[in-house]
């Protein structure tokens, strides 16, 4: 089963690979998403309590979910450069970390202008929201680690240890508003069983997360193959490739 | 629609503010983070020709080095001959 993952350990395949993924990606997530954002702020009914602030939820959600989400894949990789060496493995991980920190901070500003109105407050410390913002610091702190070291292998140790460590903090965040009485409501859509919402609300919110899940992996493999080139850049093909691009 | 008209649609139920606030910053972060992405490619190709060039020059200059001093020991044995 190996056998047929071996060759995308070679960074040369992997950069034309994700050079040839990136039109399809941009496809995907422009279609997806415009659908999806055009349904949740037009169509798609205002909730009967919230009225149209509902609608944050199109975005505040998916973003929330894919900044775990983008961290655990984080943290997968990370834990495959530690353990098997793999160099391309440190690379995807640097190119993960800041489109995690950047939907997580959209997860807390959106959080914000949705709690002002329905809670009264912009912010408060309770579990969900203090484990978030300890999700964008554990972000922080990974890209740091990565900028701190001239040598990428002893950089990508580090903030490969950090997110490790750090991974504690995701079930924290799952389960935050189960564990503890907190303001923010608990989960509507990934209920086991049957989701708690309306089809008409429920749908728009899937073209959405598929949508910025496309979005996710284009700007990952964007900044996934510049890492390539920045870790190879005394290698002949890349050389040969940076010749043929400026002529 | 939900909406009668486009005000209606920019008001949001009085909510207008906080809706606008969420998808404008969403769009703000996630356009930076993409056009900055998508600029790194050239910046790195940049960056490695510049550093080609700047290698190309220190071996020709040690080439041109390595050449002089093969003539100036050259010369030498002849004088002392």
């Amino acid at each position: 089963m190996w056998k047929w993952l071996h060759p995308y350990a070679n960074p040369e395949v992997s950069y034309h690979l994700t050079n040839r993924l990136l039109p399809w990606l941009s496809a995907f997530s422009a279609i997806f998403l415009s659908i999806g954002l055009v349904w949740a702020l037009l169509f798609a009914p205002a909730d009967y309590q919230q009225g149209h602030s509902f609608r944050i939820f199109y975005i505040h959600v998916p973003a929330a979910s894919l900044s775990m989400g983008i961290y655990v894949s984080m943290a997968i990789a990370a834990f495959s450069s530690l353990v098997w060496q793999l160099k391309l493995a440190d690379a995807s991980a640097a190119a993960m970390a800041p489109v995690g920190a950047a939907f997580t901070a959209i997860a807390l500003i959106t959080g914000a202008a949705w709690g002002k109105p329905m809670w009264g407050t912009w912010w408060i410390w309770d579990a969900r929201l203090t484990s978030e913002l300890i999700l964008l610091f554990l972000y922080l702190g990974v890209i740091a680690l990565h900028n701190a070291f001239e040598d990428k292998n002893l950089a990508g140790k580090a903030a490969g240890i950090l997110t490790l460590v750090g991974v504690v903090n995701i079930p924290i965040i799952k389960y935050s508003v189960e564990w503890w009485n907190t303001l923010h409501q608990g989960s509507t859509v990934s209920k086991l069983g049957k989701p708690s919402m309306s089809l008409d609300m429920l749908w728009p919110f899937i073209f959405c997360f598929i949508g910025f899940s496309f979005l996710v992996a284009l700007i990952i493999c964007l900044r996934f193959r510049n890492e390539i080139l920045a870790r190879n850049s005394i290698r002949p093909w890349v050389r040969e490739l940076v010749k043929k691009h400026n002529s | 629609m939900q909406f009668n008209s486009f005000s209606d649609f920019i008001n949001m139920g009085g909510y207008g503010f906080y809706v606008w606030l969420s998808f404008g910053t969403a769009a703000l972060i996630l356009t930076a983070l993409l056009i900055s992405s998508k600029a790194g490619h050239q910046q790195i190709i940049d960056q490695i020709a510049k550093r080609k060039q700047r290698e190309d020059k220190l071996r020709q200059a040690r080439e041109l080095r390595k050449q002089q001093n093969v003539q100036q020991k050259t010369e030498l044995n002849e004088v002392t001959e």
